[in-house]
C-alpha cells in the first residue's frame, strides 16, 4: 500500500508539552502548574448572554468574518483600551475560532514558499509549525535572559535576510511573561521599516500586564499598516473553552485570510460570538479583578522564588514565571520530571517553546494561592535536596 | 455606649488600601506577611494600614462564616419585617438601636420600600424565635407590625456559596 501521509507534516515535531501531559495526567493527584489557560471560568454575565442567545434560537452560521455588532465591538475595544483605531469594522477584522486559528491562516495568507518567518523564542508552540505548514521558512531568534527575554532591534537586525518577509511579536510572553515597553517596541519598528517587513503580533495576553498598560506595535506611527494583530477572549475574559479570538489589519491581508477562513471554518461558533460582544461591553471591572488576582501571585512567586534563592527575572505579563534551573545540573526535562515524581507538581520545561527554553521551568500562576502556597514548599523542599547532592 | 454616627465620616480607600480590603474581606485569616508580598509592600507598611483602617472603623470586625447546617448544632435564622414609626429628632436610629441591642439579632438594616427594618435573627428553636418577636419585638411602642420569614436553607451567604467545592477540570499541562 501507498504511504497515506503528507511528508511535510510527518516531518512536524509533535508538540514538546503533549510528551509531558502524557506523563502527568497519569498522576491524578499532582498539583498542576503546568496550564496556560486562566483558572477563573468566564464571569457570569459573559455566559448568561451565550445561553440567552441558545434560548432565542441564534444556532446558525454568521457572516464568515463574524457578526457583524461584534467586529464593530472588537474595534471600539481596541480604541479604548489601546488607542488603536481600525475604520473598517466590516473590512480589518476577521473573528476566528481562537488566536491559535489567526496564527495559522495570517501565515498562510502571507508568506511565499522559501519566505522566512521570524520567530522569537521561547515562545507559544504553534508558530513554528504553523510557519512550516504554510510553507514558509521558521528563523528562530533566540532571546535572552539578560535582555529579560525582550526582542532587541540588534538581534532583529542580525537574523533579518533578504528572504525574510514577516516578524512574529508574541508579546506580552508564553512562557516567559516577557513584555515590551514602548521603547523595545520603538527601537524594533525602525528596523521593521528600514527592512519592509510585515509584523504578526500576537496579543493574546495584552490586558495582563502588570507594570502598566500594554502597549501594541500597531499604536506606532507606520506600524498598523504592516501589522496582523491577534487578539482573542480566552485569556482577558477567561474564555478559553469558547474558542474564540480575531485578527485585525490592513484589508487587503484580512480580505485573504477570510477566504481561507471560509473555506475552511465558515464561521467561529454562534454562541461563543453573541457571549463576546457582552465580554467586550461589559467586563472592565472583571478584567481588573482577574488581573489584580495574577498580579498578587505573581508577587507571590516571585517571593518564593527569591527566598528559596532561585534566580528569576521579573515577569511583567501573562501568567507565568521562567525561573532558571541551570545551577542544579538537570536539563529542564530532567527538573521537571524529577520534581514532578517526587514531589508530585507538575511543571513545564522551558525546551517545549524552543531549544533556548533549556535551563529554565515555565510555572503558571493561573493557579489557586493555596495550590502556589503548596507548591512553593514542596519546591523549595525538592531543591533543598537538590542542593545537598541528594 | 452603643451609638451611631449621625454623619459618618467617609475614608478614602483606592489603590493599595483597597486591594488591602478586599484580600482581607475574603480571607481574614491571611498571614501578615503574605499579605504584605501579595499587595507588593514591606510588612510594617501592610501593618500600618490594617491598624488605621482599624482605628477608622473601616475593619469593623473579623468574623468566620460558618455553615452551621453542617453540624449537629441546631439553629434556625429567619428574616423579620418590621414597621415602625420613626421619632421625631432620631429618625430611625433610635428605635433601631432598641432591637439591635439585643444578642440574639444578627443584623438590623433600614430598608427601602413596604417597610423599614430588616431585623436579622438567629435563634435555638422556632419557639425561640416566635418568643422573641411576640414578646420582645412587637411590644416595642413604635413597632407597628412585624412579618416573620424562617430561612429553609442557605444557598450562598457573603459571597460564598456554601456546601460546594470548585474542582479545578483543567487538563493537567496545556501550552
Amino acid at each position: 500500500m501507498r504511504n497515506p501521509l503528507a511528508d511535510k507534516i510527518v516531518e512536524i515535531k509533535p508538540s514538546g508539552i503533549r510528551k509531558f501531559f502524557d506523563i502527568a495526567s497519569e498522576m491524578k493527584d499532582a498539583i498542576s502548574l503546568g496550564v496556560g489557560e486562566p483558572d477563573f471560568d468566564t464571569p457570569w454575565h459573559i455566559r448568561d448572554e451565550g445561553i440567552y442567545s441558545l434560548e432565542k434560537g441564534r444556532t446558525h452560521y454568521t457572516s464568515n468574518a463574524g457578526l457583524n455588532e461584534l467586529r464593530v465591538e472588537i474595534c471600539r475595544y481596541l480604541e479604548r483600551k489601546q488607542g488603536i483605531r481600525y475604520e473598517d469594522p466590516l473590512k480589518e477584522v476577521l473573528v476566528t475560532v481562537g488566536g491559535s486559528e489567526a496564527i495559522d491562516i495570517g501565515f498562510r495568507a502571507m508568506v511565499n514558499p522559501g519566505d522566512e518567518v521570524l520567530i522569537p523564542q521561547p515562545s507559544f508552540v504553534s508558530y513554528e509549525p504553523c510557519a512550516v505548514m504554510a510553507g514558509a521558512k521558521p528563523v528562530i531568534i533566540s532571546l535572552k535572559a539578560e535582555n529579560e527575554f525582550r526582542l532587541t532591534a540588534r538581534e532583529l537586525e542580525e537574523a533579518i535576510t533578504e528572504k525574510t518577509k514577516l516578524l512574529v511579536l508574541p508579546f506580552p510572553n508564553n512562557p516567559t511573561g516577557a513584555i515590551m515597553e514602548r521603547k523595545d517596541l520603538e527601537e524594533i519598528a525602525e528596523v521593521i521599516l528600514k527592512h519592509d517587513i510585515y509584523v504578526m503580533s500576537d496579543e493574546i495576553y495584552a490586558e495582563l500586564t502588570y507594570n502598566g498598560k500594554h502597549v501594541s506595535i500597531a499604536q506606532l506611527p507606520g506600524m498598523k499598516e504592516r501589522t496582523i494583530l491577534i487578539n482573542g477572549f480566552s485569556k482577558a475574559f477567561a474564555m478559553t473553552g469558547w474558542r474564540l479570538g480575531y485578527a485585525c489589519g490592513p484589508a487587503a491581508i484580512i480580505e485573504q485570510m477570510v477566504k481561507i477562513h471560509q473555506f475552511a471554518i465558515m464561521c467561529a461558533p454562534t454562541t461563543s460570538q453573541y457571549a463576546a460582544i457582552e465580554a467586550l461591553k461589559n467586563s472592565d471591572e472583571d478584567v481588573a479583578e482577574m488581573c489584580t488576582a495574577y498580579n498578587q501571585r505573581r508577587r507571590f512567586l516571585l517571593h518564593a522564588f527569591r527566598e528559596m534563592g532561585l534566580e528569576c527575572f521579573e515577569p511583567y505579563g501573562a501568567f507565568y514565571m521562567f525561573p532558571c534551573i541551570k545551577e542544579f545540573g538537570m536539563t529542564s526535562e530532567e527538573f521537571a520530571m524529577r520534581f514532578l515524581k517526587e514531589e508530585k507538581v507538575a511543571v513545564v520545561p522551558g525546551t517545549a517553546f524552543g531549544d533556548c527554553g533549556e535551563g529554565y521551568l515555565r510555572i503558571s500562576y493561573a493557579s489557586s494561592l493555596e495550590n502556589l502556597r503548596e507548591s512553593m514548599v514542596r519546591l523549595s523542599r525538592f531543591i533543598g535536596r537538590l542542593r545537598e547532592g541528594r | 455606649m452603643f451609638h451611631i454616627d449621625k454623619q459618618r465620616e467617609v475614608v478614602e480607600v483606592s489603590g493599595m488600601r483597597e486591594e488591602l480590603l478586599k484580600v482581607i474581606e475574603k480571607n481574614s485569616r491571611i498571614d501578615l506577611g503574605e499579605l504584605a508580598v501579595l499587595l507588593g509592600v514591606e510588612e510594617a507598611e501592610a501593618a500600618n494600614e490594617l491598624a488605621a483602617l482599624e482605628a477608622e472603623g473601616v475593619i469593623c470586625a473579623y468574623h468566620t462564616l460558618v455553615d452551621w447546617e453542617k453540624t449537629s448544632n441546631e439553629k434556625v435564622t429567619a428574616l423579620i419585617e418590621v414597621r415602625v414609626t420613626p421619632q421625631r429628632g432620631q429618625g430611625f436610629d433610635s428605635i433601631a438601636e432598641r432591637i439591635y441591642r439585643y444578642p440574639e439579632v444578627k443584623s438590623v438594616y433600614l430598608i427601602s420600600g413596604g417597610y423599614d427594618l430588616m431585623v436579622i435573627l438567629e435563634g435555638k428553636s422556632l419557639r425561640d424565635v416566635s418568643s422573641f418577636v411576640s414578646d420582645k419585638l412587637s411590644t416595642l411602642e413604635s413597632v407597628l407590625s412585624t412579618a416573620t420569614h424562617f430561612i429553609l436553607k442557605k444557598y450562598k451567604d457573603y459571597g460564598t456559596v456554601l456546601g460546594w467545592k470548585k474542582e479545578d477540570e483543567r487538563e493537567m499541562i496545556t501550552p
